[in-house]
């Protein structure tokens, strides 16, 4: 069965798609989503919300879902060696034999979501955080979701390394795909995990994705997204995390591809002494527009937040940071601080920074700011004076800027593969001066 | 070696240079001193090409080139080097990464092989003792939360490594204290050689006790006023730079 979406902003309507064996919870939710995407709309730039991001040539296109693999969807290169175990979805379904599921350690449960709808966890948690009430994106997402990953750690379960969900997508005989993906992630009380998203594709097409994430009592959870679609992709993606006392969570975005992007990033922080650390890193080129969109909800006393965004723009692209952060009334001792700091190397890339803090309490540590700037001219003297070619010096000078967010990451593999990402979508870095190549559907 | 001849140069149209001539032979040290804005540090920034100081007539020639017509990296790549009065914090840039780049593209510039990592380590670590810096050093970004000292001596040691044929050394003595200033002396003595020259810039004749130079030379308004051998350094440290200031005013 293939969903459509009607290509006209002024009509946001939508059959709810059922699995077959779906529940009749899941079934209702569906139809509830379907229903409020319908109420809600398309969302437009009227709202707050999106003022800086039209989804009109979204909206206009006729979308459909196709489970087929593109052209060349194999070519797309391993992540690296050795994840715990690795789900990969293609046009939104599922590929076997590019998946490994890691059920053979105890206190893992992998599955595809789809399977996963009669667990216990699946039941207490699903659609519980992601709110499809509110945000349309969401709605559809929940209305449409074919697949994606279920995860669930046992309390005390520490699972070294990570796990990798990749997800590919394409257009398929030149009409444009759209792929909803849904994934969902317990980590029990005490346990800890790591968990990669990427996201690779080729030509024109759709990304809808919603990761719910529930960090249980005293849980770290490490959680990196890799946005690198293709340059003609429409991204959407919101992770919304849950967090209960004295839980650890690093949520880590590298956004590089994508035509048109919304990276929406929620956490509420449920039980004290909670600690959040987000980080996010966008790079951009060419006509890109990539809109990030994060709100941490201080609802819990003595919670810690730490949120660091950095953009680096080129070309005609824009990039917009808009971040909020509530601190509730009963989040006494809370300590919150965010910055955005960014980039631009042209005269014609654009950012748009909004910070914004809203304290309901004032026994609080908080504090927020932003920049906007160039490459700083001395430095790049310094270099050049010191027989570095201007060219050289520049790409040190951005790598420098970026690196605070890139090696700061603790696995290798990952580090690497953002550095990759990052000299990939800079045509003026150069890989090979790291000894890593970039061609093909990473470009 | 180098062969300035009424050189006027300046910042933003304001000229600062007003006709400068000098000349610096191989293996001499030359001391540039003088008041506050009478030129130095600007003599110093055209020299190595930052950017927005221009000249707007006159010559230099560099080994028989023309200096002013190369791009900064070039300058360097071809020998030049400039201590730099303030050296910048490049936050995210690693100082050992840095330099091995810099010493590689000099090295490839001038047809020398280019040094691998351990190469590149084992001739560090050798520079590094001569401005006694610790190793960890190495390691941070380039002068990120260095002391005025530390930075100083990282500019010595980055010329160390580097091997310039022609050291500018801008007000490089200013605000260290006697130790530091005696091993900043020791670095540029131990570069000293029958091919290498230096041109020493500074407001004070106390580096000069250590770093003695073949030739003083005395900057003001943007021209060389007096020169002479070491005994004018102390001169001027006597009787300051009032008594030149009258010299120069009673012949015009």
């Amino acid at each position: 069965m293939s969903s459509v979406l009607v290509p006209d902003i002024r009509q946001a309507c939508v059959e709810p798609r059922h699995i077959d064996g779906e529940p009749e919870r899941v079934r209702r939710i569906r139809a509830q989503a379907a229903e409020r995407f319908q109420t809600l709309g398309w969302p437009t730039t009227r709202l707050e919300e999106w003022k800086y991001t039209s989804l009109l040539p979204l909206a206009s296109i006729e979308w459909k879902t196709d489970e087929r693999p593109p052209e060349g969807a194999d070519s797309v290169p391993p992540f690296g060696d050795r994840p715990v175990a690795e789900l990969t979805f293609i046009n939104g379904a599922l590929h076997a034999n590019r998946s490994a599921l890691a059920n053979e350690h105890p206190g893992i449960r992998i599955l595809p979501i789809r399977e996963a709808m009669e667990t216990e966890s699946f039941g207490q948690h699903f659609a519980r955080y992601a709110d499809y009430e509110r945000h349309a994106l969401t709605a559809l997402n929940t209305a449409l979701w074919q697949d994606g990953a279920y995860i669930e750690i046992a309390p005390g379960t520490m699972v070294e390394g990570f796990i990798h969900l990749l997800y590919v997508g394409g257009g398929n005989a030149g009409h444009p795909v759209m792929s909803h993906h849904r994934n969902l992630i317990v980590a029990g009380r005490g346990s800890q995990i790591t968990v990669i998203e990427s996201f690779f594709g080729k030509g024109t097409y759709f990304t809808n994705t919603v990761t719910e994430i529930v960090a249980g009592d005293g849980a770290v959870v490490d959680h990196y997204k890799f946005e690198n679609e293709s340059l003609e992709a429409f991204h959407i993606g919101t992770v919304q995390i849950h967090q209960e006392r004295s839980s650890n969570v690093t949520s880590r975005t590298i956004a590089t591809g994508g035509g048109l992007v919304r990276n929406e990033i929620n956490v509420a922080l449920m039980g004290e002494g909670a600690t959040l650390s987000m980080e996010g890193l966008f790079v951009l080129s060419g006509r890109q527009h990539v809109d990030n969109h994060t709100l941490i909800d201080h609802v819990a006393p003595h919670c810690d937040s730490l949120e660091l965004f950095k953009g680096i723009l080129d070309g005609n692209a824009r990039g917009i940071f808009d971040g909020r952060i509530i601190v509730e009334p009963d989040a006494v001792k809370t300590s919150s601080r965010q910055t955005n700091r960014n980039l631009l190397l042209s005269e014609t890339a654009v950012v748009d920074s909004k910070p914004s803090l809203e304290i309901h309490n004032d026994d609080v540590k908080c504090n927020h700011g932003s920049t906007i700037g160039q490459l700083d001219e001395e430095a790049l003297f310094y270099l050049r004076a010191r027989g570095i070619g201007e060219e050289e010096a520049r790409n040190l000078l951005v790598y420098a800027f970026a690196s605070e967010i890139v090696e700061r990451m603790k696995i290798d593999v990952v580090r690497e593969n953002a550095g990759r990402a990052l000299f990939s979508r800079m045509p003026s870095l150069k890989a090979e001066s790291r000894g890593q190549k970039a061609e093909g559907w990473l470009r | 070696m180098l062969d300035i001849k009424n050189l006027h140069a300046g910042i933003d149209g304001k000229e600062i240079l007003k006709g400068l001539t000098l000349r610096v032979g191989m293996g001499e040290v030359h001391a540039i001193m003088g008041p506050n804005g009478s030129g130095k540090s600007t003599l110093a920034n055209v020299l190595a090409g930052r950017p927005k100081y221009n000249a707007t007539s006159g010559t230099v020639t560099y080994l028989g080139k023309d200096l002013l017509a190369l791009p900064a990296e070039e300058r360097a790549r071809e020998g030049v080097f400039l201590a730099m009065q303030y050296p910048v914090e490049i936050p995210g840039v690693n100082n050992i990464y840095f330099l091995k780049a810099a010493l590689n593209s000099v090295r490839k510039h001038q047809g020398q092989e280019e040094l691998d990592a351990m190469e590149f380590l084992q001739l560090a670590r050798e520079k590094m003792k001569l401005v006694e810096m610790d190793e960890t050093f190495m390691n941070r970004s380039v002068n990120e939360g260095f002391s005025g000292g530390e930075k100083k001596r990282n500019e010595i040691f980055q010329m160390a490594v580097l091997d310039p044929k022609l050291a500018i050394l801008d007000e490089t003595d200013s605000g260290l204290d006697i130790d530091a200033l005696r091993i900043v002396a020791e670095g540029v003595n131990a570069l000293r050689s029958e091919q290498h020259s230096v041109l020493v810039i500074t407001h004070y004749q106390r580096l000069l006790r250590y770093l003695v130079p073949d030739f003083v030379h005395v900057l003001a308004d943007g021209r060389i006023v007096k020169s002479g051998g070491k005994e004018l350094a102390e001169e001027l440290e006597q009787k300051g730079y009032e008594w030149i200031e009258e010299e120069v005013l009673a012949t015009r």
